[in-house]
């Protein structure tokens, strides 16, 4: 038995984890070129309601998760506007998305299908799991068939995705000659300037890569995860990614482990739940709901990992003549 | 002769008003999209809000809400401090309030207890901000992330409280017992009967008071002057003898007491009791506010009164158009901030451009 949860809750750390993964690979390209991407949240939102809108209208989650990708780098591009061309403020940016996007996709699900907010389920348009060749052959198997059919398999498309991303985007990062350029306008603008290098321009680029991969974020939660979308089911999600980025030092591996670490502490959330502990007894659910933003708390205060920020971050760029 | 500068009238006056017609114009675009004339809903929402002297009444009593939320909201941002955690620290007051309620309502004259409930609102709430001021103080981490968890903690944590302690025995309701009748604020209608028979209290008068004691504290008193310091330039601050860390802190306490009072006008002017969810995104709506406003008292009370308008407008729209409901007015509080905060400066150009034109 013990074993047996043990087995679900590192099933469901990989399942939780890709909503993380996206959403925190989206701030890491935004936020390694100079722009802080406090918006995650507000575009997680927006997608997961467009994906799941469009998914249940046509009813084929890939005509969703494609609408979804428009809406998130719509939004990238209003903050890409505002940050880099009209030099203004990012995170009053980021937070006004945030908000218009909380309020938006409430009145528009209102609007289109009349249930409090909240989308149809999707029922076959959801995306289905991924079933490996084999798996039915290695069912019996004591390890192996849990190994292989739910710990390797079983998930959707979108889980190998989010994992496949974590060496696309550290070869991207830092062995391209974009990836170069990208990380010297975060850090020093000018000198990338000064080398001939476009920083508006770079920013513009890292903000619709942002703009792309946070919406498969969204489209996670709400095709592939729950179903249907729910009014705020982002529930801190963009900015639990990041703090992933802050705990990982804005280096893609450690990034995707802080958000493994997340995904852990929701899947061990969900385990003790109702459940009577030895010692402590029962733990109410709003309590057990507050471990994740105690940690990131903790990990913000420095107490887990001393982290440096890109230099640049957050400093609108002027050209000096 | 050309200037490069604006004149003040251009950016504390024609800015703000054009970024907000911006704003308010997306928002009609959305309204026509969903099918409502916004003409009829601006109809609508005046009407109700305005020119119905009970509406303009509660208008003003949501607008002492916002006042307060405004003001702590904009006391950090001088200091250079975005303090997203107003919702949390106000949420986190109704409870410093209930629990003086909840001790000495039955025993206790009005003239005592509501001085207490104030205090303990407004402590709690600094309490509740202390932690963020201090982590970026000292450790450097950034408040704008640990104010919004704090906000998502101070909600998990009141759920825990008010579900598990303050619901009385045989209740269902997940709220406290109500207070009596010595708690509640002396309510405006008793002396002026034609304000109407709302909840409009005596809060709106300290609010007032609030506003004009941050305008002089701001403008003319050195702690003010160095305040704003720390928020422009905080190595000349250093330079010039400001301890930087102790500043941000006792900036964060100042605003956390403030968001801690608005809760004093929502409850105990009007519900009597702790619920659920109580600040419902006045916290939030004090960004706004203080974005609109500029940071500047007449700017945060006229901000105040027009989002006070557009939360009761707004309810008596949605009863009239369902395509309208309440949640709209989150989506335009996005766009006000967007385009009163995050581009303030985006016609700053063209402005500039006339002006020069005009005295050529």
């Amino acid at each position: 038995m013990e074993d047996f949860q043990f087995a679900s809750i590192i099933v469901s750390t990989i399942r939780n984890a890709p909503v993380l993964i996206f959403a925190a690979m989206a701030g890491l390209f935004a936020e390694r070129s100079g722009v802080v991407d406090i918006g995650l949240e507000g575009k997680i939102l927006a997608s997961a309601f467009v994906s799941a809108g469009v998914a249940y209208t046509w009813q084929d989650p890939w005509i969703g998760i494609a609408a979804g990708i428009l809406v998130s780098v719509a939004l990238a591009m209003v903050q890409a506007f505002v940050s880099i061309t009209q030099k203004g403020n990012q995170l009053v940016a980021g937070i006004a998305i945030n908000i218009a996007m909380s309020g938006l996709t409430f009145v528009v699900a209102q609007y289109f299908f009349q249930q409090g907010g909240r989308t149809p389920d999707l029922g076959e348009a959801r995306l289905t799991d991924v079933v490996l060749p084999g798996t039915a052959l290695v069912a019996d198997v004591p390890f192996l068939g849990w190994f292989y059919g739910h710990l390797i398999g079983g998930h959707s498309v979108l889980v190998y995705l989010a994992f496949l991303l974590l060496p696309v985007v550290h070869w991207t990062l830092f062995h391209s000659r974009f990836g170069l350029r990208l990380r010297a306008c975060g850090e020093n603008p000018h000198a990338a300037d000064a080398a001939g290098v476009s920083v508006q321009r770079t920013r513009y680029i890292a903000m619709l890569i942002a703009g792309v991969l946070c919406s498969f974020s969204g489209a996670y939660l709400s095709v592939v995860q729950s179903g249907f979308f729910l009014r705020d089911m982002s529930a801190g999600a963009g900015y639990l990614a990041l703090t992933a980025l802050v705990f990982g030092n804005w280096r893609p591996i450690y990034t995707v482990l802080g958000c493994l670490m997340f995904g852990f502490f929701q899947a061990v959330q969900i385990q003790i739940e109702g459940v009577d502990l030895p010692v402590v007894g029962r733990i109410p659910g709003s309590l057990i709901q507050m471990i994740p933003y105690v940690v990131t708390v903790i990990v913000l205060a420095g107490l887990m990992a001393k982290s440096v920020a890109p230099k640049a971050l957050g400093k609108p760029f002027v050209k000096s003549r | 002769m050309k200037t490069t500068e604006l004149p003040r009238w251009a950016s504390g006056f024609v800015l703000p008003i054009l970024n907000l017609l911006s704003a308010l114009l997306v928002a009609a675009l959305v309204i026509h999209l969903l099918g409502e004339s916004p003409v009829e809903s601006l109809q609508i929402l005046i009407n109700s809000a305005v020119i119905n002297p009970e509406g303009l009444s509660y208008t003003l009593f949501y607008a002492s809400t916002f006042i307060f939320t405004g003001l702590a909201v904009s006391v950090a941002m001088k200091a250079g401090l975005f303090n997203i955690g107003a919702e949390g620290q106000m949420y986190l007051g109704g409870l410093g309030l209930t629990l003086a309620m909840l001790s000495f309502d039955a025993t206790l004259s009005p003239w005592l207890l509501i001085p207490l409930a104030m205090v303990a609102s407004a402590v709690f709430g600094a309490g509740w901000a202390f932690l963020p001021g201090y982590l970026q103080a000292r450790r450097g981490s950034h408040v704008v992330v640990t104010t919004i968890m704090f906000n998502f903690i101070a909600a998990n944590l009141m759920n825990w409280i008010i579900v598990g302690f303050l619901i009385p025995e045989g209740d269902q309701n997940p709220a406290s017992r109500p207070f009596s009748e010595a708690a509640a604020m002396p309510r405006l209608f008793d002396w002026f009967p034609a304000l109407g028979d709302t909840p409009l209290n005596i809060s709106f008068l300290i609010a007032i008071l609030a506003l004009v004691i941050y305008g002089v504290v701001m403008s003319r008193s050195s702690w003010g002057y160095k305040l704003q310091a720390t928020g422009l330039n905080q190595h000349a601050a250093h330079y010039a003898g400001v301890r930087i860390s102790r500043m941000i802190v006792v900036a964060m306490l100042i605003s956390g007491a403030l968001a801690g009072l608005a809760a004093v006008n929502s409850i105990m002017g009007s519900t009597h009791y702790l619920s659920l969810n109580f600040p419902a995104g006045a916290g939030f709506i004090g960004i706004a506010i203080a974005l609109m406003g500029r940071q500047n008292p007449v700017g945060i009370f006229l901000s105040s009164v027009l989002f006070g308008a557009l939360i009761q407008g707004g309810f008596d729209l949605s009863l009239e158009k369902p395509n309208i409901p309440q949640e709209t007015f989150i989506f335009i509080q996005g766009l006000i901030i967007l385009f009163c905060g995050a581009m303030e400066n985006m016609y700053a150009p063209a402005v500039l451009k006339l002006i020069n034109a005009r005295k050529r």
